[in-house]
């Protein structure tokens, strides 16, 4: 019963993916999703630029402009920026092991509905009364001063996606730990699948703070608490150490998948193996542990005390050691290699001088002392923006381009794709260069409007320009992927001919249930090993047999659905006699969902040997 | 577990270890439940006698919880077992993080 290779009506591709639990849906599920968010949060940024462009500008109001900001920092960190990611290790991550899905199939559609409700839930605040405004960070002495219902759609909003990520983050652990194809030992795991276990390390230590945080000030907003009110004993400073807590490996979530996608390209391209493989496993690992000692960094001017300072400071500097060993690692892995600059490469080329920008700044940044200068100043957008931009965006543009063969069979046009490349790198550094020296000239952070001839004027019409670059290059990269997805030219296995990992070793797209035979892994880079002893294909570790697969199930959405409604509850349930209602009808769909799917026996099903046999041209062997 | 058995190729030897395995198993099950209640009990009397000062009952009522989650981890969820390191390693990477976050609440927020 091959019906996978049927042609399906449109109705049934939506239901096909509302309720898949192929990781290679999922994924595409969280491209699209990230995606649409990306281009919001891009949107966002523009309105900003707009009014930052000249002095006195009153293109938004200053209420607008602190909640296109906050919803900006928002949409990017938690609804682009990460979901991109979970993209690309939920297509690429089970293939580079040679697994035939995640762990936990289910789960891995659950987070992903959990992820999109909660941001759709989010955004909605532009409708329902303002969104919220009061930054990203959500510092408790603004959040709870602020009227109407912005913050709670940030807190309710951000507890239903982030139960997804964390979700994802489990799922992605283990994943890697039992998952393994037979010999792919732990040191012969590709990079960017240990930078997806060490990610999702930080995800199951770090999100728990951020929930903790967010449960406080949902009780103390909604609920009649006092645990950020100083009149009654509170203490707001507990609310910057539970964000950052969370938010430090934060920013190491996002960064170290990027640093992941830029090894597979940087080895792929040199055509050369990775240079120093096992430090470079070690450096991620480290700053992954280092990523948790260092949040006080986000808080020097609170008032710490200068002992704290100096512990933080330290141990800050610290990450750079590491980072450093990965830097040089990269550069070596070029060194020698012959190089082959495809649009992938050129932004891996790109992304170290940019990042190594940002690290010096942040480096800067860590000196105690030095920090009370440039704290809320242009000079900390500038740093983020050169690490976030330079490191996490260049690695998702890098990974749609490399990737996109992978999961869509088709190969995004090179030309169009080194146009993007160059208005993006261009616009980049036009748009935040120039903001080190606006906050060295004291333009402060998250400010509205400025003055007229206090010599900011043409930074920040610099700043707006760059940014246009970013938003055509965009343009022209969104032209790119429809224009390859008409013409739909199908490619083959390993299209950029240099592929080193299993993934390259299969059919692009991979038959649903990617491996007909798990493969033997010989060592590093095992499609690499095979290529060089002549042979094309893996050599199979397993006779040909049964596959056992899950079923596909709409339970995930429901639950998932349930708790979107019961957030509309718990935030007017002040305001409406129905809210209580809505809260409890809310929760009664997710339990009732839970409750089925456990009685419910569901023991998915096989495709048979025959069936495999059969299916030659899809290939999948291993 | 048990079920393992019957995919095996030599069911009997099997059988024969695991029923012994499982007996032993049982034991120290049982045996750290009651103990499980015991400790229990003893929370309780400690704060129900009334006689004895905050100052030794909240430290022993922790050391007490504490003894409990290691059995909870130890006997109940098989953490002794082989196979078992990745789980302690995120366990024990966890407390880290939990126990630093406590040392600074304590010293910078706190005091
Ligand atoms: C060498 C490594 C790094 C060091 C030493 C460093 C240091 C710092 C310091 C000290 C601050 C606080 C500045 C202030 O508010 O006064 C900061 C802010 C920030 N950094 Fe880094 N950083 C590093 C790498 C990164 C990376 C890799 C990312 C993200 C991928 C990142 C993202 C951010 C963000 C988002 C903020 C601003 C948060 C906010 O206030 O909204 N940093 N960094
Ligand atoms: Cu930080």
């Amino acid at each position: 019963m091959s019906t996978y290779a049927q042609k399906k009506g449109f109705g049934a591709t939506v239901w096909d993916y509302l309720t898949t639990v192929d990781h290679k849906k999922i994924a595409i599920l969280y491209l699209i999703a990230g995606g649409l968010f990306f281009v919001l949060g891009g949107l966002e940024a523009m309105f900003i630029r707009i009014q930052l462009a000249v002095p006195n500008n009153d293109f938004v109001s200053a209420g607008l402009y602190n909640e296109i900001l906050t919803m900006h920092g928002t949409t990017m960190i938690f609804l682009a920026a990460m979901p991109l990611l979970f993209a690309f290790m939920n297509a690429i991550m089970p293939l580079q092991i040679g697994a035939r899905d995640v762990a936990f199939p289910f789960v891995n559609a659950l987070g992903f509905w959990l992820f999109f409700f909660g941001g759709i839930f989010l955004n909605l605040s532009w409708f329902l009364g303002g969104a919220p405004d009061a930054g990203w960070t959500s510092y408790a002495s603004l959040s709870m001063a602020s009227e109407g219902h912005g913050i709670d759609f940030y807190a309710l909003g951000l507890q239903i996606s982030g139960a997804g990520t964390l979700m994802g983050g489990i799922n992605f652990l283990v994943t890697i730990i039992n998952m393994r194809a037979p010999g792919m030992t732990y040191m012969r795991m590709p990079l960017f699948t240990w930078s997806t276990f060490v990610a999702s390390a930080l995800i199951l230590f770090a999100f728990p703070p951020l929930t903790v945080g967010l449960f406080l000030l949902i009780f103390d907003r909604m609920f009649g608490s006092n645990f950020f009110d100083v009149a009654n004993g509170g203490n707001t400073v507990i609310w910057e150490h539970l964000f950052w807590i969370f938010g430090h490996p934060e920013v190491y979530i996002l960064v170290l998948p990027a640093f992941g996608i830029f090894s597979e390209i940087f080895a792929t391209f040199s055509r050369k193996r990775l240079f120093g493989y096992s430090s470079m496993v070690f450096a991620t690992v480290l700053i992954g542990f280092l990523g948790f000692m260092v949040w006080a960094h986000h808080m020097f001017t609170t008032g710490l005390g200068p002992i704290a300072n100096a512990i933080f400071a330290v141990a800050t500097m610290a990450i750079a050691v590491p980072t450093g060993i990965k830097i040089f690692n990269w550069l070596f892995t070029m060194w020698g290699g012959s190089i082959k600059f495809t649009t992938p490469m050129l932004y891996a080329v790109a992304f170290i001088p940019s990042f190594v920008g940002g690290g010096v700044t942040g480096v800067m940044l860590a000196s105690a002392a030095a920090d009370y200068q440039y704290h809320d100043s242009y000079f900390v957008v500038a740093h983020f923006h050169y690490v976030i931009v330079g490191g996490v965006v260049f690695g998702l543009l890098a990974a749609t381009h490399f990737y996109w063969p992978k999961m869509f069979g088709t190969m995004l046009n090179e030309t169009l794709g080194k146009i993007t490349f160059w208005l993006f790198l261009i616009g980049f550094h036009l748009t935040f260069f120039i903001q080190h020296f606006l906050g060295l000239m004291g333009m402060p952070r998250r400010i509205f409007t400025f003055l007229p001839n206090q010599g900011l004027d043409a930074g920040n019409l610099i700043s707006t320009v760059g940014a246009f670059f970013m938003a055509i290059a965009t343009l022209i990269l969104l032209y790119n992927i429809v224009v390859t997805s008409v013409k739909n030219e199908k490619v083959g296995n390993d299209p950029w001919e240099d592929g080193r990992t299993l993934e390259w070793a299969i059919p692009s797209p991979p038959p649903f249930y990617n491996f007909k035979q798990l493969p033997l892994v010989r060592g590093l880079d095992p499609l690499w090993i095979e290529k060089m002893e002549g042979k094309k294909t893996m050599t199979p570790a397993e006779p040909l047999g049964d596959i056992h697969m899950p079923n596909n199930s709409f339970t995930p959405f429901m639950i998932s659905l349930g708790l979107f409604v019961a957030a509309f509850g718990a935030l007017y349930r002040e305001d409406y006699h129905w809210g209580v209602m809505v809260l409890i009808a809310g929760l009664g769909i997710t339990l009732l969902s839970m409750f089925v799917r456990s009685v419910k026996d569901d023991h998915g099903f096989h495709i048979h040997k025959e069936d495999l046999l059969n299916d030659d041209d899809k290939g999948g062997k291993a | 577990m048990a079920s393992e058995q019957t995919h095996s190729g030599n069911p009997k030897v099997d059988i024969e270890y695991r029923k012994k395995k499982s007996a032993e198993e049982m034991r120290y099950q049982i045996v750290s439940f009651s103990m499980m209640i015991f400790l229990t009990l003893v929370a309780f009397i400690a704060v129900g006698y009334g006689d004895f000062s905050a100052w030794f009952i909240v430290p022993f009522i922790l050391l007490l919880a504490i003894v409990q989650v290691v059995f909870q981890l130890y006997y109940f969820m098989h953490m002794s077992h082989k196979g078992h390191e990745a789980p302690a390693l995120f366990l024990y990477s966890g407390l880290l993080v939990g126990l630093i976050t406590i040392l600074t609440f304590m010293t910078i927020i706190w005091w």
